[in-house]
């Protein structure tokens, strides 16, 4: 993988996690084509490959076989199920086959290294692309400024599923993360994870800012660290929330938005970031029984 | 002992896979695949198969679940038709490769577009060279014969391939015929209690890495063993329908011929068009015409030298195809078969009629003029189309 990627820290310590044997389903991307390339394999647990938006059906084709075998007594012990897809797998071509697999309610967990394009075929923009962001297929040119969309919430489609466990997480907080993960498999049913993993080439910055990123998305609230637990959000809020172009000016991606004539696009930026921020934090205190404001 | 019932086509595929009882099956319903899905839903309702059913959201994850399933260890079968095979063609390929031996009910429907729910063999054509072994049925016998016979084949260790047993859209499908079934026991001792899979991706003590990135220095290497495979299947094939008929009495083969012998006028078909010919043939021995019939059950593996021999000592040769494939030559059926008789010296002068797209209607004064036409072969276009309004 390219020097500062954050997605092996996040398939590492979301195995980690489990105390029990896992099983690996990979759908096509980043993660799967540098770590298998026959004869090899960097796998030393059990994994499948089978196409790129088919992860979570392929996934819960082996969870099927599984409580099959566990129904005839062919097998006993307790497998955690782990599918891996990057964001194009997962809020784009894969989305369909991660909803059937989260309505259904097989027991395994999603884990979405959310990188914001597709960076494996040369950083094409994907739904959970951030607006303003350059790409090679929504570039910045003279008359357009990157992405004109804001980007998908995934994140909350797969709350919408009302299963036991979802949550957005970052690679820079270790704790945080594997914790959401342990809680994840200590939960039957389908759970489903969103872990943001700054990427080095698509997003343009020092490969040993990779983790300071992540953090800066956090602080700034540019991507909320939170979860839910069978319906109940637990936000995570940063000691101080910092303005969103601390983190913009830390990229590549983003270094259009700073030129001139562009400021009215970085304070529709600060704005959706503080509308979805507010819009979190009240679905918070509805769960806590508190008021809306 | 078995017993004697009246079944549709969608009732005695799913009459068979009951008596089968995979792991896992993974099936989206799509007409006029959707009853056989319907009523092995019910059979997992009321707790008469073991199998743990995924309702999935679309045809593209139904061949998805199983290829997971199949890689687990399971015994896997689907059943699709159509538009819904057509959304599975990514996964195909993998699954031969991957050597998964699922087993799918494909019931013939008109590929879209227009859009159209009724027979023709353009969904499991555009399928043949996905490496799935393909057996066509003539009738709900058969289709509940090669259901349980492609278990074996497809689960043989020399095979190691997935395969489709297919069946007429609606005039099999849906058509109330008299089949006999075999006990429940007599299919699991036939097929074996369970699948013995080599490797499972449950076993976590032997971890595997499956389906790897395979560059210029492999793939090939990997590509080669699914032809080979395919080739070997043949004897297979042959081997399981000799055990079945010693078994139970009903022969079967790659092809049948009807009334072959001595035939210098033969049509080539498959699927249930097969029974309507064999009245037309029967109808100009009558009247002494040499007619006679070659049913091809097997399209996948092409058993191209038994066609060949069968073949062989006709004056004319029309083959009836199902589906077009665009090529301006005419139909898969007809180009293959006459690609395998190119080696031979002497061969019959050979006719294509492409037939029944969308369901049309091929009737007995249909086949009468498809012989007709060989009994003057010379003044003959390669390609027609039967039945087709000008």
């Amino acid at each position: 993988m390219c020097p500062g990627c954050g997605a092996p820290i996040i398939a590492r310590q979301i195995l980690l996690a489990s105390k029990d044997p896992v099983v690996v389903v990979c759908a096509t991307g980043c993660l799967e084509v540098s770590t298998t390339i026959f004869p090899y394999t960097a796998w030393t647990v059990p994994y499948l490959h089978n196409a790129f938006e088919n992860a979570g059906a392929t996934l819960s084709g082996v969870e099927a076989a599984y409580q099959n075998f566990k129904k005839k007594g062919k097998i006993g012990q307790h497998i955690n199920f782990v599918a891996f897809g990057g964001d194009g797998g997962t809020y784009d071509i894969g989305l369909q086959s991660l909803s059937g697999a989260m309505e259904r309610g097989h027991d395994l967990l999603y884990v979405c290294y959310n990188n914001e394009a597709y960076m494996n075929t040369g950083v094409q923009r994907s739904s959970a692309t951030p607006k303003g962001a350059n790409t090679t297929t929504e570039p910045a040119g003279k008359i357009q400024q990157g992405k004109v969309e804001w980007r998908k919430d995934l994140t909350e489609i797969m709350a919408a599923h009302n299963i036991p466990y979802v949550a957005q997480a970052i690679v820079g907080n270790w704790a945080d993360l594997t914790r959401k993960a342990e809680k994840a498999y200590a939960l039957r049913g389908p759970k489903f994870m969103n872990v943001l993993q700054p990427c080095r080439l698509g997003w343009g910055y020092k490969p040993e800012d990779t983790l300071e990123l992540a953090r800066l998305a956090f602080d700034t609230c540019f991507w909320p660290v939170y979860e839910v637990e069978n319906g109940v959000y637990k936000v995570n809020k940063p000691k101080v929330k910092k303005p969103v172009v601390e983190y913009l000016k830390t990229q590549d991606r983003f270094r259009h938005l700073f030129k001139p004539g562009n400021e009215k696009l970085l304070e529709d930026i600060q704005a959706e970031v503080d509308r979805r921020w507010s819009q979190l934090l009240a679905k918070e205190a509805l769960a806590k029984g508190g008021e809306v404001k | 002992m078995s017993k004697i019932i009246a079944r549709t086509g969608n009732e005695a595929m799913a009459e068979a896979m009951r008596q089968i009882n995979p792991d896992v099956v993974a099936a989206y319903p799509i007409t006029p695949a959707t009853e056989i899905v319907m009523i092995f839903a019910k059979y997992v309702a009321d707790g008469l198969v073991d199998t743990n059913y995924i309702a999935v959201e679309s045809e593209h994850s139904a061949m998805s679940a199983c290829v997971g399933a199949s890689v687990a260890g399971a015994r896997v079968m689907t059943g699709t038709s159509s538009q819904g095979l057509a959304l599975m063609y990514e996964i195909l390929p993998i699954a031969a490769a991957l050597r998964l031996p699922i087993v799918m009910c494909d019931v013939n429907r008109a590929l879209s577009g227009p859009i159209n729910i009724h027979c023709d063999h353009s969904d499991t054509m555009a399928a043949r060279d996905f490496g799935w072994i393909q057996i066509f049925s003539e009738n709900s016998q058969e289709a509940y014969d090669s259901l349980i016979q492609a278990i074996r084949i497809a689960e043989d260790p020399r095979v190691h391939l997935p395969a489709m047993v297919t069946t007429d859209g609606f005039i099999i499908s849906h058509c109330m015929d008299k089949i006999e079934i075999l006990e429940d026991k007599e299919v699991k001792d036939f097929i074996g209690q369970e699948r013995k899979a080599k490797t499972s991706l449950l076993d976590i003590n032997n971890p595997v890495s499956v389906g790897l990135l395979d560059l210029q220095d492999y793939y090939f290497e990997h590509r080669v063993p699914v032809a080979q495979a395919m080739k070997d299947s043949k004897k297979v094939i042959l081997e399981v329908a000799e055990e079945f008929g010693r078994k139970f009495g009903r022969k079967y083969g790659l092809l049948e011929g009807y009334k072959l012998e001595d035939a210098e006028f033969v049509a080539v078909a498959l699927g249930s068009t097969c029974g309507t010919a064999k009245v037309v043939v029967d109808e100009l021995r009558g009247k002494g015409v040499k007619a006679g019939l070659l049913k091809i059950r097997v399209f996948r593996p092409f058993p191209a030298e038994e066609i060949v021999a069968a073949l062989t000592k006709a004056k004319a040769v029309a083959v009836l195809d199902r589906s077009d494939s665009w090529s301006s030559q005419g139909g898969q059926v007809s180009t293959e078969i006459r690609s395998a008789m190119y080696e031979l010296s002497s061969k019959p002068k050979m006719i294509n009629f492409i037939y029944g797209l969308g369901g049309r209607e091929i009737d007995l004064p249909q086949i009468r003029s498809v012989y007709s036409a060989l009994q003057a072969v010379d003044k003959q276009p390669l390609v027609q189309y039967l039945g087709v309004r000008e």
